[in-house]
């Protein structure tokens, strides 16, 4: 059984602490909350913008810092050139800014410190994961993890300096000098190398990513499909 | 009212009023959002059951249900995570029917829908009679595909669309309230998206 997850709490201001680059259309907004409760690493929250005449657009973004980071929630946000939220998280906001937000939500695809952990993430998809990656180093360093990250090109990284030997990163679109891997779309082999037989599983991006990398783990039968955790970001990448 | 510097929206709907609040037009987008992985369902060994606080608990098969009288429902969709789809539509059969058959006992208050895959979602019986409520089996006239929900989905329009349970196999009639897979994961219990019942306590 799942253990019931709190409500979220109710819209409030942050202050944006910082707004750090990940690469050309991927930054992470660190967030000052005044009203901090500690989220569960795979939770979200929801940005709500309200412009001059009333009009508000809310959309969700998962916190990719880990609870044990008390007192601020970083949320890792990919650019969508004609999005109407995202760009303006990623260019328009800055430091001292104020933006509304409500959470945590999500009691579904949170991790609970259960182990082995296999992260599956394509592009911004990682965010989530790499909270469940940073909360298992500073709570959890005992639990075996991998992350199979997918990306487009070595340029699209995101979190390169935290990505460390648990990490296996695939290129769809343009590998890196030297690499043995062809660039191309996730395999049944590359989820072969990194499955446990057991523990959950966390598989996050785009809607068909996730389709995708989720079903090539179920095909693997080493994992129960009630513990294939999924996490769909919606029609793009 | 506090403004976000800077921001200025570029997906406004239409017509004023249209949408519930804190929505968005998705266009000709449909987003899937589904919690578990597509299951595998054949429609010619699925059937539909219903159960519970009934006089004659029935099933269905896929044929079965199409031999009902058809009910389609236009309309618009809401999903929590704040798209909205709009002027689209349905076919299948209305839940009214089913339950017409089944026979509800005086004591049923309340329903729980079952999938293919585990998932649960519950609902008052109010909100699934007098012509609320379906089961549909065709998107704008063609197959409901399965990443929607196919072959057969619940439809309940005028909730949230995670009331909507895909992939249904099971209606269960009950005496009591009991919270489905997103109701016990903080979301709300019944999901209006006019009154914004996303949460827990909104
Ligand atoms: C639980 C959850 C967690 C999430 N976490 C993250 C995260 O950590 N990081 C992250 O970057 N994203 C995350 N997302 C996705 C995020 O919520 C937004 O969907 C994303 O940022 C796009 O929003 P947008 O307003 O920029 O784009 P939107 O304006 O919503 O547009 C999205 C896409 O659809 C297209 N589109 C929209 N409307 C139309 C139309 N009418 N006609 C044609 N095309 C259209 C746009 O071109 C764009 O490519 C998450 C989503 C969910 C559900």
């Amino acid at each position: 059984m799942t253990e019931p997850a709190p409500a979220p709490g109710p819209w409030q201001w942050a202050t944006v602490q910082a707004v750090v680059p990940e690469n050309r259309h991927v930054s992470t907004l660190r967030l000052v909350l005044p009203t901090w409760v500690p989220h569960l690493p795979g939770q979200h929250y929801v940005v709500r913008l309200t412009a001059e005449d009333g009009y508000t657009a809310s959309r969700s973004y998962s916190v990719s810092s880990p609870p044990e980071l008390t007192g601020i929630v970083e949320l890792t946000v990919d650019r969508l050139p004609t999005g109407e939220v995202s760009p303006y998280l990623v260019d328009e906001v800055a430091a001292g800014d104020e933006v509304e937000v409500r959470g945590p939500v999500g009691g579904h695809f949170v991790w609970r410190g259960e182990g082995p952990l296999l992260l599956v993430a394509g592009g911004s998809g990682v965010a989530p994961v790499m909270a469940m990656l940073r909360s298992r180093r500073l709570s959890h360093p005992e639990v075996a993890a991998r992350l199979l990250f997918s990306v487009r090109s070595p340029e699209d990284l995101i979190f390169a300096a935290d990505l460390g030997p648990e990490t296996t990163v695939v290129h769809t679109r343009r590998t890196p000098p030297g690499s043995a891997r062809p660039a191309g779309r996730i395999t049944a082999a590359d989820i072969a190398a990194v499955a446990f037989d057991r523990g959950p599983a966390y598989v996050c991006g785009s809607s068909g990513f996730v389709e995708t990398a989720a079903r090539l783990l179920a095909d693997t039968g080493r994992y129960d499909p009630a513990r294939i955790l999924l996490e769909r970001y919606g029609p793009t990448s | 009212m506090r403004v976000s510097r800077g921001f200025t929206g570029s997906r406004r709907g239409g017509e004023p009023g249209r949408l519930p609040p804190g929505q968005y037009d998705v266009g000709s987008n449909w987003p899937v959002l589904t919690a578990e992985l597509t299951p595998r369902v054949d429609p010619d060994s699925w059937t539909l059951t219903v159960n519970g606080r009934v006089a004659d608990p029935k099933v269905w098969s896929w044929q079965d249900l199409r031999a009902l009288p058809p009910s389609t429902y236009s309309g618009d969709i809401h999903c929590v995570t704040t798209w909205s789809k709009l002027d689209t539509s349905f076919t299948g059969v209305s839940v009214d029917e089913l339950l017409a058959a089944a026979g509800p006992l005086p004591e049923a208050t309340h329903m729980v829908a079952t999938s293919t895959t585990g998932y649960t979602t519950n609902l008052p019986l109010a909100d699934i009679t007098g012509g609320k409520a379906w089961i549909v089996w065709e998107h704008e006239g063609r197959p409901l595909t399965v990443e929607h929900g196919g072959p057969v989905r619940m439809l309940v329009p005028h909730l949230y669309f995670w009331k909507s349970a895909k992939w249904i196999e099971t209606i269960t009639l009950l005496d009591h309230d009991e919270p489905g897979f997103w109701e016990v994961r903080g979301y709300h219990d019944r999901g209006d998206p006019w009154r914004e019942q996303r949460y827990q306590g909104d």
